[in-house]
């Protein structure tokens, strides 16, 4: 009970009206460079950071913190609406947010996104509050062999889903993993796949990927597809904001499965993406109604949603008791906290009790901020599904571009984000599925790095993974994971060895 | 980032130029970019903040500072810009000594002769790191420890500074080692502290935390003398606390990873001038102090002459090493 009297101790110093104010501009500066993509949090995060040099570390972490939250929140904005991810990890909230914002529900998708992410972010806050010691202690059990098994079983929990077939999610991922091979290999450091292109040695961004695949390449389909042409007619409804969240509870088990998973993968550190992809694939195999996913299901949003913000706020945990961070915005403020002249590290959490108990009170009060006042802005955003299409498509065309140049200021990767318009096209008109060939993009090389990393430790031995329980059983389930739908095909042929692609054509089209 | 906005600033800039009488022979005339080339929160983006602050606090130039991240293919991202932007006396590039190191064990499309050097402005020094709880008292110990041939040394990047020291190690101490290269100092000092590898050979600051937090402590210092007196790190140590390699027997005497400033190429002597004059500036502020110690580095300033002789004599020593073990690009 220790750990509740620094928590109550931490909210005298989270509440107070400064801290209240800091917390609400941070929120508000976040949702607006969540909801421009190319911004995102890691880059709006450094633009502030020199303005906290004058502040007290716990001050300045609220600020930069609330504007994590915000940008998280906003990060879903633009997926739901435009499908374009703000934030890597809100690419799964487009698999069904934008569907469902299409088919003119767009107050109920983003009522329930955010409705889901602040349950996440608050099961995250409470892990941190009652476990911190514990979970550093997990965290310190991965090494790379265990990073791997993270990561094969964040794969394993995509490839065997229904939907396309197989072997195109093979290719998907296949070409991915070569994307996310260009630039400086960790392992050797040598330059790969070039392409005698200098500037290919920093690697292809993810937001450069995502911005064509998901925002051009959805726009070449809606150009030659009339229907999109038309402006949703989407009755701005007050009482759906809360209607949408009052629902929200219908889901339980759906929330509480993908907060487990997106604590887990936070704490581990996989990651907030690694996360919600995961959160999607396993939703979609177990819940009922799995075989809708991408057509616009409630619970294709509640569990990346979920799994996401319980992920993002959980990863702040190894960076202050371990510094390492969970993902780049809590890179970026642990760049901070040295500057502030406190070392991230086991010793936070005895010399400075006031900065980490006020930051984690912040997150309780940071996050409910957070929520009223997204929810507030969803009739604004909502209304922006009204715009004609005419209109919208030019902007999301402006929009992929800025956001593709400010990534590095560089004119290559606007081309590069063109290019993968084209490629988003393609995907979508040969029912190719997109979302492994993104995850495949995000951690694709850390999948490999840990690998690799993992047989220079074992002499080549594949028995690491197998070495300690911990390892053994993330492998096994991803095996697992893999295997199952191929044991149900081969369970169903069994039965009725006449007609095995009965409802194949039914899938084409919930193919993400 | 409006190119407007850019244009606009400048245009007042050049007006209230011409109504100020010319203090030196070359002043900015629009906004400086800083390019940091590493992500956000490294070391190198840490000193590239912490100018640009200090610079904006006392006003030491007019201009506005902006800092641009390129840390893509460990720095190359940050440096092949440089290059591409010869004779562009408005970009300043903050690295390391891979301004040199990487183009001879990697493809990289640079090369440090292609870059205008300003200063080194901070050395930041290499300690060999142990478990806390590893029976090792000193670096004899883990020698003697070492030659079994099973340990596993951890560090970030490959062919880097870090893999560099590691294969000094080995011939010195005649043991063999398995590099485990990871993406950052920081993600090398947890998987030891998780008991995943046996040493590594972080900088004073990568790994403060952890020896505070009794994870991992230092067992020597590749420095030819002790480090500065600073605060007690531990309850009973600080850096000073801390034995020198070669006492101990590893005959290494000094190591170093210099924080580098640098100008793209064709740019006049005189734009070069400004800014080594105006990081001199830098580095009398009380910030810059606070800075230094912060981050637990050792403040010189080496420009010109003796600059171009410390790049020298590194080169040489890295291209043995190098060499030795056959990384060299053709």
């Amino acid at each position: 009970m220790d750990n509740l009297a620094e928590l109550l101790h931490g909210f005298t110093i989270a509440v107070t009206v400064p801290h209240l104010a800091l917390m609400a501009v941070g929120v508000l500066l976040g949702i607006l460079v969540g909801v421009l993509p190319g911004l995102g949090a890691p880059n709006g995060v450094s633009l502030l950071l020199p303005l906290t040099f004058g502040m007290q570390p716990v001050s300045a972490i609220i600020l930069l913190s609330s504007m994590y939250w915000g940008a998280l929140f906003g990060g879903s904005v633009t997926s739901i609406l435009f499908n374009i991810p703000g934030e890597p990890s809100s690419v799964a909230t487009t698999f069904d947010g934008y569907p469902m914002a299409r088919d003119g529900r767009p107050t109920t998708a983003l009522a329930t996104a955010f409705g889901s992410a602040a349950f996440g972010a608050l099961v995250g806050v409470v892990l941190i509050t009652f476990l911190a010691s514990w979970v550093a202690q997990v965290a310190l059990a991965f090494g790379p062999a265990e990073y791997f098994a993270v990561y094969f079983l964040a794969f394993a929990s995509f490839v065997g889903m229904g939907g396309a077939a197989p072997i195109k999610t093979v290719v998907a991922l296949a070409i991915g993993f070569a994307i996310a091979a260009i630039g400086i290999d960790t392992v050797s450091g040598s330059v790969r796949l070039n392409m005698g292109i200098d500037e290919l040695v920093k690697g292809v961004s993810f937001v450069v990927a995502v911005m064509g695949l998901f925002g051009i390449g959805e726009l070449l389909v809606a150009v030659e597809e009339e229907f999109h042409a038309r402006a949703v007619s989407s009755r701005i409804d007050w009482r759906e904001v809360f209607r949408a969240v009052g629902r929200l509870p219908r889901h339980g088990v759906a929330l509480l499965r993908s907060a487990a998973i997106g604590c887990w993968m936070g704490i581990t550190p996989g990651g907030p993406t690694a996360a919600s992809f995961m959160s999607y694939g396993i939703a979609r195999r177990f819940s009922r109604r799995g075989r809708y996913f991408g057509t616009g299901e409630v619970e294709g949003i509640i569990s990346p949603e979920t799994a996401d913000h319980a992920a993002g706020t959980s990863a702040l945990l190894p960076m202050l008791s371990l510094g390492i961070p969970g993902s780049a915005t809590a890179a970026v403020m642990m760049g901070g906290l040295m500057i502030w002249g406190l070392n991230p590290g086991p010793m936070l959490f005895v010399d400075q009790k006031d900065f980490v108990w006020g930051l984690i009170a912040s997150m309780y009060v940071g996050n409910i901020v957070a929520v009223v006042l997204v929810l507030l802005t969803v009739p604004v955003f909502a209304a922006l599904m009204r715009i004609p299409f005419v209109v919208i498509a030019p902007l999301i065309v402006i929009i992929c571009v800025v956001g593709a140049y400010s990534v590095s200021n560089s004119y290559l990767d606007v081309v590069m984000m063109l290019g993968f318009g084209v490629v988003g096209y393609l995907f979508k008109k040969l029912f190719y599925p997109l979302a492994p060939l993104v995850l495949a993009i995000v951690i694709g090389d850390k999948a490999e790095d840990a690998f690799r990393q993992s047989m220079l430790m074992s002499k080549g031995s594949l028995g690491i993974f197998f070495a300690n329980k911990l390892v053994t059983c993330l492998i096994v389930a991803g095996i697992a994971l893999l295997l199952l739908p191929l044991v149900l095909q081969l369970a169903r042929l069994w039965r009725k060895p006449a007609s095995p692609t009965a409802d194949t054509t039914s899938q084409e089209k919930v193919i993400i | 980032m409006g190119r407007t906005s850019t244009f606009l600033l400048s245009a007042a800039a050049t007006v209230l130029a011409g109504t100020m009488p010319a203090l030196s022979a070359w002043q900015p005339q629009k906004p400086i970019e800083f390019v940091a080339t590493a992500g956000p929160g490294g070391g190198t983006d840490n000193l590239a903040r912490a100018v640009q602050n200090i610079i904006t606090k006392h006003k030491l130039t007019e201009q506005p500072i902006v800092v641009v991240n390129k840390g893509g293919g460990s720095g190359a991202e940050g440096y092949v810009y440089g290059k591409a932007s010869a004779g562009d006396p408005y970009k300043v590039i903050f690295g390391t000594s891979n301004a040199w190191q990487q183009p001879l064990v990697s493809k990289v499309a640079f090369n440090y002769t292609d870059l205008t050097p300003i200063a080194a402005m901070a050395q930041d020094e290499f300690l060999l790191w142990v478990k806390q709880d590893s029976p090792y008292k000193n670096a004899g110990d883990y020698l003697k420890a070492a030659a079994s041939g099973e340990f596993k040394m951890g560090g970030a990047q490959s062919k880097d500074t870090d893999e560099v020291l590691t294969r000094m190690i080995e011939k010195v101490g005649k043991v063999k080692l398995t590099y485990i290269p990871f993406k950052s100092g920081a993600e090398t000092a947890v998987q030891l502290a998780g008991g995943h590898l046996d040493s590594h050979v972080n900088n004073p600051s990568e790994s403060l935390g952890q020896w505070r937090g009794g994870t991992q402590r230092p067992l020597c210092v590749f420095s030819p003398k002790r480090l500065p007196q600073g605060p007690k790190v531990t309850a009973t140590e600080g850096w000073s606390d801390v034995p020198t390699c070669v006492e101990q027997g590893l005959d290494i005497k000094q190591y170093e990873q210099p924080r580098t400033v640098w100008l793209p190429g064709k740019v006049t002597p005189e734009q070069a001038a400004f800014y080594v004059d105006l990081m001199k500036k830098v580095q009398a502020t009380p910030e810059w102090k606070d800075y230094i110690e912060k981050t637990s580095q050792v403040d010189t300033f080496l420009t010109g002459a003796e600059f171009d002789k410390f790049i020298k004599e590194d080169l040489e020593h890295v291209k043995q090493v190098a060499g030795e073990q056959g990384w060299l690009v053709k």
